[in-house]
């Protein structure tokens, strides 16, 4: 059963067609990869998935429920979820608070109005085992803002990970990162994707983790799709290389 | 670590000693004070906590202290009667009014709070069969509180005073709550990256809106205890100059500390009356205190005490 | 309703329309420049009245009082630019409005020392007193004078914003500080004198507001809120949308006590709210000029 279908999406902004009609399946458990020039369309169609943006036409399903046009909100607690390009978190709440509100909103529990935060409860232990992961125990009480930008993604991750998604949008997680930081990042998505088949969908520049880790590479160009397959095809197909060429 | 509240009781032991030592006229600051600080930590709910500007607060207190002083001269004289028709019709007020302006961001949500503020101020002001116009109401009664198996008699200053604590301590123990819990965790996310919460799955334009009833509901508690403090209200206190109130007291004492505008309070308040009492030049001396403050503290007095001992720097509102 | 009448109402709606204009202009004009909301803004609208008081009381001549105040009132903003908001431009909004909070209380208790808490008078000069024909209708001629200084005011903003060196520095500081300063505009000197041109048109709003009200101390925080307005409603840096704004809220005001009396007032902030709600950059966006 296809995780995400998407038919027919084009996205205007005014004379602009970002998103030129765009027809996609992903199968749930699959990695790929969205690679493409700068302005092929990527980001916007992110946008689109997550409800940030409305798509001028086409229809988008998850898991068979049409999501086309639904707020932000709802798609995310539908288990779509995405982590940032640039550094988009809570500055000022501490790595352990950053944590805590996406499990907790998760869990459904963020409404309580009267449950002091402070008592211990599932959602601590969880925010806890989460810490462990990614390793920011010891940091938990700084404020997040604080962080170093490495660090800080590392709290991304983290907030991914609370919120349990059935897929998984990840808009170039390595951005500035160094060789270290990109390898645990790739770590990171590797085991979201191996052992707890989450659905990925990546882009990201960095052509060696591309080809390295994707099952599955769509190449966009110009707000349309020009080329769709395993690494080796990408790698030998014409079209591609002139985009990219061209560009 | 249990000396951490220490002050806080301490604190409470002397709010119930002071009419001992105290005279009327202190008394009567002190009881306008703890109204002034339970408008100002309310609103500090919307401002520091959820991070919304609202510059038209004085919209729930005013509407809390009409609605109560009506009921009061023109309903029935019981004290839980009108203050519970008060504080509904604030919290009413204020949802239909947030329910508007929770669409707007920033400056914009700053503007539309004030443009219903001022309509709020019209209408209280231009009403003149229902609220009085310009002369307000007159003469409000201060009835004994009828609490069924006994009767407080609220017409002396220290009564009303303790009467004023009680609800003022219980009001700001369930924002304390309220600032402690999952939902308060929520709205400090709100302030911090609202963007970002939705796709944590969050609805946050409901959140803000939860938050702007909340603190529309403690400002028309703090505006109903205020007419039968004062016996007699106008429009004044609907006008934009209250709504700048507390937002100043917020910034003066601190917005990311629960109590911290409480000091704010304390600080504009003395000015305003006490010094006024000295001299003439009271709105200088709280003018160039304003423009000092900014100038050099703008966490707040608590924020740069609470930076001094602690090291932990906490940003500016609006940064 | 008679033309006559219908009239008459016009050109009250129309005088009170230009002196909000001049006023809120400078508001705007500062807004777009320095991005700074002036809440002392009708503490300036308050002097500049008061002055005129003060200066017909002493010298029996309105002229002097129409030279010189709006002056004074432009050096009290520069003083008030040069100590007070050089300071705090980088911060954000919440402290400039405590800021120019304080300031306005400052200048309300200086007020209230020099003058005390009488209500005051100007009267119009001889020269405009008394009545005149206009269509077929009476009106008093010092309206007309009033009208005729706000349409001068606003030729010599557009002429200043659109035909001179000045204006164009002004346009560019406006969109983008940092493009100015690569431009070699000297940008703090830029700053402080459009500030002194916004306090001037302050001052210059009150003189003529004078001889038409009474001059009290409340002035500047009713001045300064329907200021507001009408540039929320015409857009946060726009004078031409300053001026669409004062011409609604004059007519509203003259037109609203016929139709809708005792609440035209709620009448002007209903329209800022629909305009916050459906277009919240204002009528006419956020350029200046």
């Amino acid at each position: 059963m296809n995780v995400l279908e998407i038919r027919g999406l084009v996205k205007n902004f005014g004379k602009l067609a970002a998103i030129a009609g765009v027809n996609l399946n992903f199968q749930e458990g699959q990695f790929t990869s969205i690679i493409g020039p700068n302005g092929a369309g990527k980001t916007t169609l992110f946008n689109v998935v997550t409800g940030r943006l409305s798509p001028s036409s086409g229809t988008i399903h998850f898991n068979g429920k049409d999501i086309t046009g639904l707020p932000p909100y709802q798609i995310s607690r539908l288990k779509l979820n995405r982590i940032f390009q640039i550094t988009n978190l809570f500055p000022e709440l501490t790595v352990y608070e950053n944590i805590k509100v996406s499990v907790l909103a998760k869990r459904r529990e963020t409404s309580k109005i009267f449950t002091l935060s402070k008592n211990r409860s599932p959602a601590d232990e969880e925010t806890e085992r989460i810490l462990g992961i990614i390793g920011l125990m010891d940091k938990k009480d700084s404020l997040c803002g604080s962080l170093s930008h490495g660090d800080q993604r590392l709290v991304e991750v983290g907030v991914a990970l609370s919120l349990d998604p059935i897929l998984l949008l990840l808009d170039e997680p390595t951005g500035g990162m160094g060789p270290e930081e990109t390898d645990r990042m790739v770590q990171f998505i590797r085991t979201l994707s191996e052992k707890q088949k989450v659905t990925i969908l990546l882009v990201e520049h960095d052509m060696s983790v591309v080809f390295s880790v994707s099952e599955r590479i769509v190449v966009m160009a110009q707000g349309a799709v020009i080329a769709d397959g395993n690494p080796d095809e990408i790698r030998k197909n014409e079209k591609v290389r002139e985009a990219y060429l061209g560009e | 670590m249990r000396y951490k509240y220490l002050w806080l009781i301490a604190l409470i032991i002397l709010l119930i000693l002071t009419p001992l030592f105290l005279s009327s006229f202190l008394m009567v600051f002190l009881t306008e004070m703890l109204i002034m600080i339970l408008f100002a930590i309310s609103f500090n709910l919307l401002f520091g906590y959820t991070g919304l500007l609202s510059f038209g607060h004085a919209a729930f207190f005013s509407i809390g202290s009409y609605v109560t002083g009506l009921v009061l001269l023109h309903i029935y004289p019981s004290i839980p009667l009108a203050f519970v028709t008060g504080v509904v019709a604030a919290a009413i007020a204020a949802w239909i009014i947030g329910y508007f302006c929770v669409r707007l961001d920033e400056i914009y949500f700053a503007m539309l709070t004030l443009a219903f503020g001022m309509m709020v101020h019209t209408i209280i002001w231009k009403w003149d069969r229902l609220t009085g116009g310009a002369d307000g109401l007159v003469d409000i009664p201060r009835p004994n509180l009828n609490l069924l198996l006994f009767e407080v008699d609220l017409s002396s200053i220290n009564s009303y005073y303790y009467f004023t604590l009680v609800l003022v301590a219980i009001a700001l123990f369930v924002l304390w709550i309220i600032v402690n819990s999952n939902f308060g965790l929520a709205l400090r996310a709100v302030r911090e990256n609202s963007e970002r919460l939705q796709f944590v799955g969050i609805n946050v334009r409901r959140y803000r809106l939860i938050s702007f009833v909340i603190s529309g509901f403690f400002c028309g508690l703090a505006g109903a205890l205020f007419g039968p403090f004062l016996k007699s209200i106008t429009p004044s206190i609907a006008f934009w100059t209250k709504s700048a109130e507390p937002v100043f007291m917020s910034l003066l004492g601190g917005t990311k500390i629960f109590l911290a505008p409480a000091v704010g309070s304390v600080i504009f308040m003395y000015l305003k009356e006490i010094i006024s009492g000295y001299t003439e030049l009271w709105m200088i001396y709280l003018g160039a205190i304003l423009i000092g403050f900014v100038l050099f503290l703008p966490g707040g007095i608590i924020g740069f005490l609470n930076e001094k001992l602690r090291g932990r720097r906490l940003g500016r509102v609006g940064e | 309703m008679t033309f006559s009448t219908f009239f008459a109402f016009f050109l009250n709606g129309l005088t009170s329309a230009m002196t909000f204009f001049i006023i809120a202009s400078g508001l705007t004009l500062i807004y777009g420049v320095l991005r700074i909301l002036n809440l002392a803004h009708g503490s300036l609208f308050m002097l500049g009245a008061f002055f005129t008081f003060q200066l017909t009381h002493w010298f029996g001549n309105f002229w002097y009082a129409l030279i010189l105040a709006p002056f004074i009132c432009a050096v009290a903003g520069i003083l008030m630019e040069r100590i007070f908001l050089r300071p705090v431009y980088g911060l954000p909004i919440p402290f400039q409005l405590l800021l120019t909070f304080g300031l306005m209380l400052l200048i309300a208790d200086i007020v209230r020392i020099f003058w005390g808490v009488a209500f005051r008078t100007a009267t119009e000069p001889k020269v405009l007193s008394g009545a005149m024909n206009i269509f077929g209708v009476s009106y008093p001629r010092y309206n007309i004078f009033v009208i005729v200084v706000g349409i001068l005011v606003c030729i010599f903003i557009w002429i200043l914003l659109t035909k001179t060196r000045f204006g164009k520095m002004i346009r560019a500081a406006s969109s983008d500080r940092e493009v100015a300063n690569g431009l070699g505009i000297n940008v703090p000197w830029l700053y402080t004198a459009v500030f002194g041109i916004g306090a001037y048109l302050a001052g210059l709003s009150g003189v003529l507001a004078a001889p038409l009200r009474s001059i009290m101390l409340e002035m500047d925080v009713h001045t300064i809120i329907e200021a507001f307005a009408i540039v929320v409603i015409g857009g946060l840096g726009s004078i031409p949308g300053a001026l669409i704004g004062s011409l609604l809220l004059g007519q509203l005001n003259s037109f609203g006590t016929l139709y809708i009396p005792r609440f035209e007032m709620a009448f002007m902030y209903v329209f800022m709210a629909i305009i916050l709600l459906i277009r919240p950059k204002g009528l006419l966006g956020e350029e200046v000029g």
